[in-house]
């Protein structure tokens, strides 16, 4: 415990972040720890480089997505606060406490987790996938496999399957919509940050 | 319920009939043959077949009962089937106990382990899901494995102490009996929870865990058995520390051992399947015997039987499925399902027949009431404890009411009747107080929670299996969701589920799939492909039916983009949008449904197709008053060859080839003719002459085709007429036009029909020549001409099976009518093509 309590003295605002996030000592410890693993050159912050050294990350077909998530638009730094909420994504959402009206919107719950995977594809920012976005994610995942032409189609069709008014991308509601039936939680948990 | 009872009542009646006459001629014995005095003309061999008659008329009396109930479905809805199928098996027993006085029909451990339990594990296995069952693995070997173990301690010690205190009167027992008895009942029934879930849909996680744990538990049930036997022979005193670490050493190695066995038997499987590409017919048998074979492999070195056929099972399914042809998929599944569902039926009979036998019945109230106590509390609290423990570690916690459901899902079933009946009575003194034993619980468990068990789920409101329509967009989700959780347990420095699963698809894509697929199937193994094919596959088979019930396929093969078109269109929502498009728009309130023009080629709105729907059909009404004069009715509508190691009887090679040759000449020849200007008449009085015989039918054809006009022409053409050769070959489709290739052939049938092959440089258009003839048929043909010829790959689009991979060379042999007289002079012509060779010739 007295490790826990040490590292935890090193965050700033420890307590405020653990409120935001609903990770526990121990998670956040843990996260610590790999932070700065990861931070190499102990500036505090991570850049796109270091992110790039995860071996098995450079394999992972949207990882580059994955780094960029990371990173708000125009900064090329991530901070050990702004790490972990992007992670606090990923906590399984807690069915003991019931969601307080009151309080804003868990980083965890089912919206704020759609709308991780949905900037994965909108690159663009403009609030919509567009088939040439679509297509560029599904080109990286499944690669040699299918021919142009068959990736083509398939991204029409999803596009279709999607599409409700027709403007031929996909807005943030039609892709909530498209997974409604898709257990958001189960398929975007982690169990050890639990 | 009367109905029921007649039929059954009838069918025993004639079992018994047939029995009758055997019990009485197998004591006058076998001396018959030899003193024959005259030549007979039939005899009564009954003795010889009466074992397989047997056994085929009790298949057939219990998938009776069975067709039975399913009339009855207000019976079924209340008490699951495997319930009703015990209650028939006691009335069938009750008969033929007051027929014979004796009961004849006993479930023999033999006979349920060898032939009626293994199709049941590999169909179990065989249709697990794959990955939910992975998924949960752990779970379910944790229910499995310590949650057996811990129900047959329990129950076993439990009634030890009951025994030791004395509450169940003087029976010959002890401990390690005890603990026998708890063994073979401890096991949750895969067939009787399988029975009973598959009509309650709970949640797939829920499923997936009891489904799971049934089967496997089977597996440590026979071993825990085995074990204990090995005790009770061995005798209280020998058994030592050094006795009981061997004999968790041998529970280990046999379940480990019997899995390990199965898994190599679905390598194997999955290699064989590699490479039955030309034996498609035996193709769904390999599964069966290897499946069957892992079953007994397994048992001959007294490894888990059960366990080795279920992951045989498992790890074959995706393999197999891929490897084979569909066809063969599909027959593997439903004679799977056959084999599987036959024999449980014949189990929850027998089992019910058995019953109704005084001799096996000992009462002992205290024993039977304290097991039937002792099983259901100590499952409860099992199932709490294990699942407490579990949901410390478990992404999704199991909650409390699904941990109810699987508790009370704790049916027992055959399998621990099979295992009592194994019993030696030697050992075992209280032999029949445990078979009874066993009967009072199967019966309580499979009726009892069988029949509450839906009204509970309902009332307990169990989260219930959500009917997920696979759709692209979900796919590809919920592949980015995968993507995503390994990317994330990357960079948070974690090794978790998902950094295994991710190691473990890399090694399979990498090994498996080159080991265990051919190039073919590794190619369109892909998921998110294999449910793009399947949503156009489904489209497309509703798009032709629908035009099927419309009557009329012109709009098919109104434009070639059309059918692109129609994957834009009808993408997304289709079953809801298809009807509604094609009942609806043509009404005023047609709303149409904007086709999307991204892509640079032409395509146009299946709104349009319709718009002029009602010109076309006036149209349609034309080309089939073309198409019965001027088509020839095909060599042979279906050619009826028996063929013991090709499924494709009817298909006929020839005839693609003829399409496409025909086509390709025709065009090239009226190009030809038009560049040259050249029109001999010799064209035009063949088309008279050609007219003549259908405006008055002869009798000589008349009986062989009344309904069709042409027919006698056709005959015509191939006796005497030498333009007849080809068109008369491929003349068949008009017949088909449901097909795949039908759609296609009538657009350019009324050009070719006119066409000589024989003197191609002196052909006048043959729109031109047809126009002389007949004014209307003006209309047709020149629409003919407007359109662009189908290509091989648009055919092959909407007609995948019905076309020959020939097709292709016909471009190629289309430019010489030399070739084509080769092609007709094929050494062994079928006979249809007699036909064209000779018009050919002459």
């Amino acid at each position: 415990m007295g490790s826990t309590n040490s590292t935890l003295s090193k965050i700033p605002n420890v307590e405020e972040l653990m409120q935001e996030t609903g990770f526990t000592p121990a998670h956040i410890v843990r996260l610590y720890d790999r932070f700065e693993a990861l931070d190499k050159e102990k500036t505090g912050h991570l850049r796109p480089q270091d992110f790039g050294a995860i071996n098995r990350l450079a394999m992972n077909p949207i990882g580059d997505r994955i780094i960029g998530a990371f990173f708000s638009p125009g900064q090329e730094t991530v901070d050990f606060h702004s790490f972990v909420r992007i992670l606090a994504h990923f906590r399984p959402a807690d069915k003991k406490h019931p969601k307080d009206p009151s309080m804003p919107e868990p980083v965890n719950s089912r919206t704020s987790k759609l709308k991780f995977a949905f900037q994965l594809y909108d690159q663009d920012k403009d609030g919509k996938i567009s088939r040439a976005e679509l297509l560029q994610v599904l080109r990286s995942m499944l690669e040699m496999q299918v021919t142009e032409e068959q990736l083509e189609s398939i991204a029409d069709r999803t596009i279709q399957e999607a599409d409700l008014d027709k403007d031929d991308a996909i807005s943030f509601e039609e892709f909530r919509k498209s997974l409604e039936k898709v257990n958001i939680d189960h398929k975007m948990s982690i169990r050890f940050l639990r | 319920m009367p109905a029921l009872l007649r039929s059954t009542f009838v069918l025993v009646m004639v079992l018994l009939a047939i029995s009758r006459p055997s019990l009485a001629s197998e004591a006058t014995g076998n001396g018959t043959e030899n003193t024959i005095t005259t030549l007979p003309i039939v005899i009564w061999k009954w003795e010889e077949i009466h074992f397989p008659y047997l056994v085929a008329l009790w298949v057939l009396v219990s998938w009776l009962c069975k067709l039975v109930f399913q009339l009855n479905p207000c019976l079924t809805r209340v008490i699951p089937e495997s319930g009703l199928l015990i209650c028939i098996g006691w009335v069938l027993g009750g008969i033929i106990y007051g027929a014979d006085k004796v009961q004849t029909f006993r479930l023999q451990p033999f006979t349920f382990f060898f032939y009626l339990l293994p199709q049941i594990v590999l169909d179990a296995g065989y249709s697990m899901p794959n990955k939910l069952f992975f998924g949960n693995l752990g779970a379910i070997l944790v229910y499995a494995v310590i949650g057996t173990c811990w129900n047959a301690a329990t129950l076993g010690l439990a009634l030890w102490g009951c025994w030791l205190g004395g509450a169940m009167g003087n029976i010959d027992t002890g401990l390690l009996q005890l603990l026998l008895f708890g063994s073979l009942i401890a096991a949750v029934d895969p067939v009787a929870v399988i029975a009973v879930f598959e009509e309650v849909h709970v949640n797939e996680v829920l499923y997936i865990l009891v489904f799971g744990e049934s089967l496997l538990n089977d597996g440590v049930t026979v071993v825990l058995f085995n074990v204990f036997d090995a005790f009770v022979s061995l005798g209280g005193a020998q058994i030592d520390a050094v006795e009981i670490i061997k004999g968790i050493i041998s529970f280990f190695v046999v379940a480990v051992g019997g899995s390990l066995v199965g898994v190599v038997f679905a390598l194997l499987i999955s290699l064989l399947t590699r490479c039955t590409k030309n034996i498609q017919i035996i193709e769904p048998g390999f599964i069966f015997v290897l499946g069957y074979l892992s079953y007994l492999t397994a048992e001959m070195l007294s490894l888990s039987a059960i366990l080795s056929c279920t992951f045989c099972g498992v790890c074959c399914q995706k393999y197999i499925n891929a490897n084979m042809d569909e066809r063969s998929v599909s027959t593997v599944r439903s004679t799977m399902k056959v084999f599987a569902n036959g024999s449980e039926t014949i189990i929850f009979v027998f089992l019910g027949i058995s019953a109704i036998d005084p001799s096996i019945w000992v009462w002992n109230t205290a024993f039977i009431l304290l097991t039937l106590l002792f099983i259901f509390v100590f499952r409860f609290i099992g199932v709490f404890l294990l699942t407490w423990i579990l949901n410390q570690y478990r992404l999704v916690p199991l909650d409390f009411i699904d941990q109810l459901v699987m508790g009370y899902g704790g049916l027992r079933g055959a399998v621990a009747y099979g295992l009592v009946l194994l019993l030696d009575e030697n050992k075992y003194k209280e032999k029949k107080l445990m078979i009874s034993t066993t009967l009072i619980v199967v019966y309580f468990t499979v009726m009892l929670q069988g029949i509450t068990m839906k009204p509970l789920v309902t009332w307990l409101k169990v989260k219930r299996a959500a009917v997920s329509e696979r759709t692209l967009a979900e796919k590809i989700q919920n592949r980015t969701f995968d993507h995503m959780l390994v990317a994330i347990e990357d960079i948070s420095g974690q090794i978790g589920d998902n950094y295994m699963r991710d190691k473990w698809n890399n090694f399979e894509e990498k090994w498996l799939y080159w080991l265990l697929m051919t190039p073919i199937a590794r190619k369109s193994c892909d998921p998110i492909f294999n449910i793009f094919h399947k949503l156009n596959i489904k489209d497309a088979t509703s798009y032709v039916k629908e035009g099927e019930r419309r009557g009329s396929l012109a709009f098919v093969r109104n434009e070639s983009k059309a059918d692109v078109d129609f994957n834009k269109k009808f993408g997304a929502d289709f079953s809801e949008m298809m009807p509604y498009i094609m009942t609806e728009n043509m009404g005023p309130d047609h709303v149409p449904v904007s086709s999307i023009l991204r892509d640079s080629v032409p395509s146009v709105c299946l709104d349009m197709h319709e718009q002029d729907l009602k010109m076309r059909e006036s149209e349609d009404f034309d080309a089939h008053h073309l198409l019965q004069q001027h088509l020839y009715k095909g060599r042979k509508q279906h050619r009826h060859r028996y063929s013991r190691k090709h499924l494709e009887v009817n298909k006929d090679e020839h005839e693609v080839q003829e399409i496409f040759q025909r086509t390709m000449r025709s065009r090239l020849e009226s190009f030809k003719s038009a560049k040259m200007g050249v029109a001999p008449p010799k064209k035009i009085s063949k088309h008279l002459k050609k007219d003549q015989p259908q405006k008055m039918p002869n009798g000589k054809s008349a009986d062989t085709s009344k309904s069709h006009a042409y027919g006698d022409e056709d005959l015509e053409f191939s006796e005497g007429d030498s333009a007849s050769g080809c068109e008369a070959a491929g003349g068949s489709f008009p017949m088909r036009a449901y097909r795949g290739a039908g759609i296609v052939n009538p657009a350019f049938m009324a050009e070719m029909d006119t066409m000589d092959p024989m003197p191609p440089m002196q052909q006048i258009p043959s729109w031109l020549a047809e126009a002389e003839v007949d004014s209307s048929n003006m209309v047709p043909s020149q629409r003919a001409q407007l359109r662009l010829p189908w290509t091989p790959s648009n055919l092959r689009r909407l007609a995948p099976l019905c076309l020959s991979t020939h097709s292709n060379d016909s471009f190629l042999l289309a430019d010489s009518p030399a070739t084509q007289e080769g092609i007709s002079e094929l050494p062994p012509p079928p006979p249809p093509q007699d036909g064209q060779g000779q018009g050919t010739h002459k």
